[in-house]
């Protein structure tokens, strides 16, 4: 073969040969998850979970032959927190629960179930994305456009700022908490955020809005406009890319987060992470818990990061590819 | 760039700048600045901050006055008896672990995200291929975890659930406890740290690479240059600056982490890395000048970096 036809061998099949084992190997892992999460405990602790979809050859006990193959249990144990040994339905049909429990739909708000953590979830993320967004828009739009003594250098600091791990700042940020009442406060926990997040998002922010044309701006302000009219009929609106980038970004990395919620909320308003994490680390749980309460977690951040994919590589690309 | 020429009509006042910037730079000098200097200063003082480090020092031991704590961090976990048990007890701790995540991992998640970005830019399903590489990113750190804690089980029993011991055994080896192996369980971590984050670089690094002109590689192509020669001799020395950028941001993003480990094995069986040491002494031990001096002690690592951040930053300022 000449060299032309090794080219073009090698971009033909190798390559869909590498690309799709690799992407097999990228999503095995969590197909597993999902399985799982579906099966009842006595099939995942028996059996790998890539037999789930074939017919076993010969029941091994009475009991085997009845357990149905996939079963929503590990989902409403999850959600109400269920802790005991067998299922929260059998419990409850049995009258055995927890004391915690009452067997009726106030359940999902059990503290100690995913769907009260799935909430708590939602007060910290919410806020704490939509703060930073707020005052980096201001802050972008003075580094921008306006003029002010140590714009250069306060920048250049903050680009510096991006950097500084958590753990940097958690010790006094923890005991000034405590002086001012605001440890296991949502506040304090979306103040923290929004602290954190500040100094990417006001980069992001700056390099978009500095990037629009400044005849823009000379028009308006020949019209007459104040920096407030400007800034809320122009730049705004023109912002609203960079303003979803950096809401899907800062929603993914605070839903996500697990260290802020343990050091500052801790378990008095648990938030999905930190549910999982205690699961794992002090009760142990079985993975058809495991399974399930994980799935539950990652379900949003899934669904955010599927449907607005676009402005999330959008954000991340800003400042780091030049051109 | 637009932003140095700002139009002289735009200088409404000296005040109004600071009002916009006011809530940013109160919240920032709050959470970032004030912060990081109380740290640095308690990692000069007793584990509650009341006295100074040099009263922690226990006679007849060394002792290092108001750097005790460094001297704590620094050299806690090494045993000195010999070279050799040195080199050892190196591997084995805190420090040697972030060395080894360091360098696989941003081995691992750069070269495989450059590999795939080129492999996937060849086939018409790219966008899919590319979505399922970086999906991981979407979940956390404590979901990612779980997941690959499933992968790794090791059973006593007959049957293996954990995916990777069953291929294991279905070839006719023993199942290996991944988890709790000397030396390998720090490995298998790492992959779990790649998995998640190849999908970040291979982004990054797929859009570099599409902003290559196409000229130059078919210039090189009819000049008769193989696609392996291309690839290294013209494409790679282009996208040169954002590959840097890429390897700055993933040592500094292994630097800071914490959760995998903290979620899959806590730290233990020889897997401690220093984000997690800082962790366990402010808040099992509650020794604030332990912890904080681990926490500059890290920091300082980063500093280079940072360095190198702003000098880019500078750069680009320049060209615009």
């Amino acid at each position: 073969m000449n060299r032309d036809q090794i080219n073009k061998f090698l971009s033909g099949v190798p390559v869909h040969v590498i690309v799709i084992l690799t992407m097999i190997v990228w999503i095995v892992p969590t197909l597993g998850l999902l399985i799982t999460s579906f099966r009842p405990s006595q099939a995942i602790n028996n059996s790998g979970w890539w037999t789930a979809f074939s017919r076993p050859s010969a029941p091994s006990t009475p009991s085997a032959a009845v357990m149905p193959r996939f079963t929503l249990d590990n989902y409403i144990d999850a959600l109400v927190g269920y802790r005991g040994r067998n299922t929260y339905r059998s419990d409850c049909q049995a009258g055995t629960q927890a004391l915690d429990l009452k067997c009726n739909l106030s359940d999902l708000l059990n503290p100690r179930g995913m769907g009260r953590a799935f909430i708590n979830s939602l007060l910290v993320t919410v806020p704490a994305t939509i703060l930073p967004i707020l005052f980096a828009a201001f802050a972008g739009y003075a580094f921008a456009w306006l003029h002010f003594k140590g714009r250069f250098v306060m920048f250049a600091v903050l680009v510096g700022l991006q950097v500084v791990p958590l753990q940097m700042t958690l010790v006094p940020i923890l005991r000034l908490y405590a002086k001012l009442g605001l440890n296991g406060t949502f506040l304090g926990v979306w103040l923290f955020h929004t602290g954190f997040g500040l100094p990417y998002a006001i980069y992001l922010m700056r390099n978009f809005l500095g990037s629009l044309p400044s005849d823009l701006f000379e028009a308006a302000y020949m019209d007459g406009a104040s920096h407030w009219t400007v800034f809320r009929r122009l730049v705004i609106p023109l912002a609203m890319p960079a303003i979803a980038s950096l809401g899907i970004f800062q929603f993914l990395w605070v839903w996500n987060d697990l260290l802020v919620a343990l050091v500052f909320l801790g378990g008095t308003t648990p938030v999905m992470t930190y549910q999982i994490s205690n699961m794992v680390t002090s009760l142990g749980a079985g993975w058809q818990l495991l399974t399930a309460a994980a799935f539950l977690s990652m379900l949003l951040p899934m669904i955010v990061f599927f449907s607005l994919q676009r402005y999330f590589v959008r954000g991340m690309l800003a400042g780091a590819v030049k051109g | 760039m637009a932003a140095q020429n700002i139009p002289k009509i735009m200088k409404q006042g000296r005040w109004i700048p600071w009002l916009y910037l006011l809530p940013a730079l109160v919240v920032m000098s709050f959470f970032i600045v004030y912060p990081m200097i109380n740290t640095i200063g308690l990692s000069f003082s007793n584990r509650d901050g009341t006295a100074s480090a040099a009263t922690t020092c226990i006679a007849g031991n060394p002792c290092w006055g108001i750097f005790e704590n460094y001297r704590y961090a620094l050299t806690a976990e090494f045993d000195f008896s010999s070279l050799g048990d040195f080199w050892k007890s190196l591997w084995k701790s805190s420090f040697g672990n972030n060395i080894k995540w360091i360098v696989l991992m941003t081995a691992g998640t750069v070269g495989v995200g450059l590999a795939f970005a080129v492999l996937a830019d060849k086939v018409k399903y790219e966008a899919l291929a590319k979505s399922i590489l970086f999906m991981p990113m979407a979940i956390s750190f404590v979901g990612a975890g779980i997941i690959w804690k499933f992968v790794y089980d090791f059973g006593t029993q007959r049957i293996q659930i954990g995916l990777l011991n069953a291929i294991i055994t279905s070839l006719g080896g023993k199942p290996v406890p991944w988890l709790s192996a000397p030396n390998l369980n720090t490995l298998m971590l790492i992959i779990v740290g790649i998995w998640i984050w190849t999908g970040f670089c291979m982004t990054i690094l797929s859009a570099a690479l599409k902003s290559v002109p196409d000229e130059i590689l078919e210039a090189a192509r009819v000049d008769g240059a193989t696609e392996w020669a291309t690839f290294w001799k013209i494409t790679v020395p282009i996208i040169m600056p954002t590959i840097l950028v890429v390897v700055t941001t993933m040592v500094i993003n292994v630097l800071k982490l914490f959760d995998i480990v903290y979620v899959m094995t806590g730290g233990n069986f020889g897997t401690n890395v220093i984000a997690n040491r800082m962790y366990a002494e402010m808040y099992k031990n509650f020794n604030a000048g332990r912890g904080t001096a681990i926490a500059v002690i890290l920091v300082l690592t980063i500093i280079p970096f940072i360095y190198f951040n702003i000098k880019r930053f500078l750069e680009q300022e320049a060209i615009r």
